[in-house]
């Protein structure tokens, strides 16, 4: 019964999503107040319905009921419980009733705080969402309704994939489909704003913090994925450029750059057809990540089932959403106009440069992805693009992105004095230089590639304190100062330190890991980087739903106990896949990685291990962390928060104003 | 007014190839090796440890070189098309017992039949990965010249036996 009651709440949240995807729209193109006033009631209607199938599958997991064919699949009844909820997005089904359940959080949430804006705005603003609903709820109804029952039962489920029981992996993809889900609300603004023909800076300071929010959500689910891929791979990796990471990171790319857009936009009515397009990209290749994960034309480790059916229908929804709006845009965007004039040295300029190299990035990203399936489409075989490629294109983009980075934030709008600006930034680029040149010589080799990551990442932490200090130091107290800057100033300045924490995290990493694969006798010494590692045997042991060998691993350092590492091998019961779990000793300073391969037959418990000892990964994730602090910190701004109050006042006075007028106003408020 | 137009050329481009790309089988990967001389080893034979097999030994004649396991289910499943194969006396198979314990592999021949004309013991995979095995079971065919000419990852199924295996192996032997 339960089943049935969420698969017939799907099918009122889609006629609920039918709704709301032609009724606000028609209101706002013919300024008929009823139907644009249906808008906010058909939101929240359709978030019950969907929280009610969300709701029903949960249950359906945690009550163990294998007569729905879902359940059967990707649950058992010995799976924890908290797994059994999590498998509610292990399979495809599951995972895209969670995208239309969060993206109709999305479209409540738009409908909740979007009170200071006008009317047609947020009618037309819904009804994209609405339109984008109406696309996953018929996918999911009909080609893969998780509802769909299995008769007789199954006596007991099929398991969830044992490489999703894990506790990053509870978090990771709701994180990230929040993020890819997030994008869709910039993306219903540029419509809506296109539709409206309204293509003033307003816009994109109403989408601004919502394109915020959802980066950061991406950030922290990418963030958090590699993380995973790291301890839960047994391979020591943080990032393979599979295809599905990929289908993650082009978004994040352009959603980035749409951050930086949508600033110049805001602030000097600039970049406008520009920032428009990047909303357009962003939440297309949200989409298009969907495509390529769920149909199965590329091989990745990810894909859970390739149905060629749900392709054809991804495809044709991708058509229709991106070839509607890509065409809306070249239909109206001729009339946006330029924005505010800036010089060629300008932070104008360098914003743009940045916006060009992340757009150029992500393009090389796609490139790479996408190639393999040209090839073969075009009948020039099979192949395969690895992280070769992915390196040879992307560290020469992000090196000049970077150092314009550190000069971004220093320099004017409008023009800037070179020279000037050389004499603000000399010594912060010149102790840089002297950083990057020293100090890999304390670590080992000395090498050119590292040392030039090095210097990328503290011309960005020189950089920064030049700016805090340019900001803060000055009449009256520091205190004062420090706290008269706005959190958005502290929250950009977060996020570019985590880029170079992140810089830090990756070079050292790469320049100074040490990897050995050795096989090990019970009681054998393994000496590495100033550590022994000494192999104490493997034990059986027994946990819920699997069997697992349980090293044991003394780490010394100059006979000094460091840590005792316990790595597993796991065969899981239902499904007989063998898992690794890496142990990994975190610090500050690197980690030691420690993880099981096979036991050695016809030995006396003999095994072979990896032993890796990687020097400051963790910075990696230190620094997505950082950037999305700053995202954070960003959106708690208090000029969020003061506008909702006045904004109300303010927008009944600005529609009276012409566009003109309103860009004006615009360029001299900042 | 071109360049507002140029991103949605640009995307019904690449839709056109997603389209096309939806109709081929991306898990369908060519091995590097096919076209390569087959790599070379030298392994115990798995009922006779003392004696070694080697590739060059079967220089002039075509043959199926298919890796399988006693732990490998999916080998339960093609083994039948392969002793089939065996009793039409079409072309010699040798088997490679890759990753296993040598008594497991003999059991597991006994149990379910022996359709090889012998068996290498690979009981450490080190020569599965000269061949690049990354999923058992595995056949290669390989020519008169010790060429590998083709590469099937995954169970045989009578079908693909019939329809490319032995075609395949039929021309090769005409040669």
């Amino acid at each position: 019964m339960i089943p049935e009651i969420g698969h017939f709440a799907l099918i009122v949240a889609l006629f609920l999503a039918c709704c709301l995807g032609v009724l606000p729209i028609i209101g706002a193109a013919r300024d008929n107040a009823v139907l644009m006033g249906a808008a906010r009631p058909l939101a929240y209607g359709q978030f019950v319905f969907l929280s009610i199938a969300f709701v029903c599958l949960t249950y359906a997991f945690v009550a163990n009921d294998f007569s729905v064919l879902y359940v059967a699949q990707h649950s058992n009844s010995q799976l924890p419980a908290i797994y059994k909820v999590s498998a509610v997005w292990g399979g495809h089904e599951g995972s895209l009733l969670l995208w239309s359940f969060l993206l109709a959080g999305w479209i409540l949430a738009v409908a909740l705080f979007s009170r200071h804006l006008p009317g047609e705005m947020v009618a037309r603003v819904l009804g994209v969402m609405g339109l984008v609903s109406v696309g996953f709820l018929l996918f999911m109804l009909l080609t893969s309704n998780p509802f769909e029952r299995l008769l007789p039962a199954a006596a007991d489920g099929r398991d969830l994939n044992p490489l999703l029981q894990d506790p990053g992996l509870v978090i990771h993809p709701p994180m990230l489909y929040m993020g890819y889900v997030g994008f869709s609300v910039a993306f219903a603004f540029a419509i809506a704003a296109l539709l409206g023909g309204r293509m003033d800076a307003t816009w994109a300071r109403w989408s601004r913090p919502w394109t915020t929010v959802a980066w950061v959500f991406m950030t922290g689910g990418i963030a958090i994925g590699s993380w995973w891929a790291y301890y839960e791979l047994g391979w020591g990796g943080w990032w393979f450029w599979d295809p599905v990471e990929n289908a993650s990171f082009m978004p994040w790319l352009i959603g980035t750059a749409l951050i930086h857009s949508l600033a110049v936009t805001e602030k000097r009515g600039a970049f406008k057809s520009w920032t428009v397009l990047l909303a357009i990209a962003a939440f297309s290749l949200s989409l298009m990540g969907t495509f390529l994960v769920r149909s199965g034309v590329l091989t990745s480790v990810h894909s859970f089932a390739a149905d060629p059916k749900r392709g054809i229908f991804i495809l044709s929804f991708l058509v229709v959403v991106i070839g509607a709006s890509l065409l809306l845009f070249a239909w109206r965007a001729p009339k946006i106009g330029l924005g505010g004039k800036f010089d060629l040295l300008s932070r104008e300029a360098l914003l743009l440069s940045n916006n060009v190299l992340l757009s150029v990035a992500a393009a090389s990203v796609f490139i790479g992805t996408l190639y393999p399936l040209f090839m073969d489409a075009l009948g020039q075989g099979k192949l395969s693009v690895g992280p070769p490629y992915f390196e040879a294109v992307f560290v020469p983009l992000m090196v000049p992105m970077v150092l314009m980075m550190g000069l971004g934030p220093l320099a004017r709008w409008k023009k800037f004095s070179a020279p000037e600006l050389a004499k603000r930034i000399r010594w912060a680029f010149a102790s840089a230089v002297l950083i990057a040149l020293l100090l890999p010589l304390t670590m080992g080799e000395w090498s050119a590639m590292v040392a030039l990551g090095l210097l990328l990442a503290f011309w960005i932490i020189a950089s920064t304190m030049l700016s805090l200090r340019e900001r803060l130091a000055g009449r009256g107290s520091f205190m004062q100062r420090a706290r008269g800057q706005p959190l958005s100033y502290y929250g950009m300045q977060s996020a570019h330190l985590g880029v170079a924490i992140f810089i830090i995290g990756v070079t050292l990493v790469n320049g100074y890991e040490t990897e050995r694969d050795v096989r090990m006798e019970v009681g054998d010494t393994l000496r590495e980087g100033g550590y022994e590692f000494r192999f104490n045997g493997a034990t059986e042991i027994e946990g819920p739903n699997y069997m697992a060998a349980k090293g044991h691993m003394t780490v010394s350092k100059k006979g000094k106990l460091v840590t005792e590492l316990y790595p597993e091998k796991r065969q899981y019961n239902a499904s007989g896949m063998p898992m690794t779990e890496a142990a990994i000793d975190t610090g500050w300073l690197g980690d030691l990685y420690v993880s099981l391969g096979e036991p050695i037959p016809d030995s006396n418990g003999a095994w072979a291990v990896r032993v890796y000892i990687k020097p400051f990964v963790d910075w990696i994730w230190a620094g997505c962390l950082l950037m999305a602090l700053g995202g954070v910190l960003a959106i708690s701004d208090r000029r969020y928060r003061l506008h909702r109050k006045a904004g109300a006042v303010k927008r009944g006075a600005q529609d009276k104003i012409g566009m003109g007028n309103i860009l004006a106003t615009e360029g001299k408020q900042s | 007014m071109m360049r507002f137009i140029l991103p949605l050329v640009v995307f019904l481009i690449m839709a056109a190839f997603m389209y096309v790309g939806l109709g081929l089988n991306p898990h369908e990967v060519p091995s590097p090796l096919v076209g390569k001389a087959a790599p070379a080893f030298t392994l115990p034979q798995l009922h006779e440890p003392s004696r070694q097999f080697s590739p060059q030994d079967m220089k002039g004649k075509v043959w199926l070189f298919n890796v399988w396991a006693s732990w490998c289910t999916a080998c339960e499943n093609e083994h039948p098309v392969f002793l089939e194969l065996s009793r039409r006396n079409l072309v010699p198979i040798y088997g490679m017992d890759y990753k296993d314990k040598r008594e497991d592999g003999e059991v597991w021949l006994r149990k379910h039949g022996n359709p090889y004309t012998l068996v290498v013991s690979d009981a450490e995979g080190r020569v599965g990965i000269d061949y690049g095995v990354y999923g058992v079971p595995e056949t290669y065919v390989i020519d008169k010249q010790g060429v590998i000419q083709h590469k099937h990852i995954g169970a045989v199924t009578p079908k693909i036996l019939d329809e490319t295996i032995l075609p395949l192996v039929k021309e090769l032997q005409a040669k």
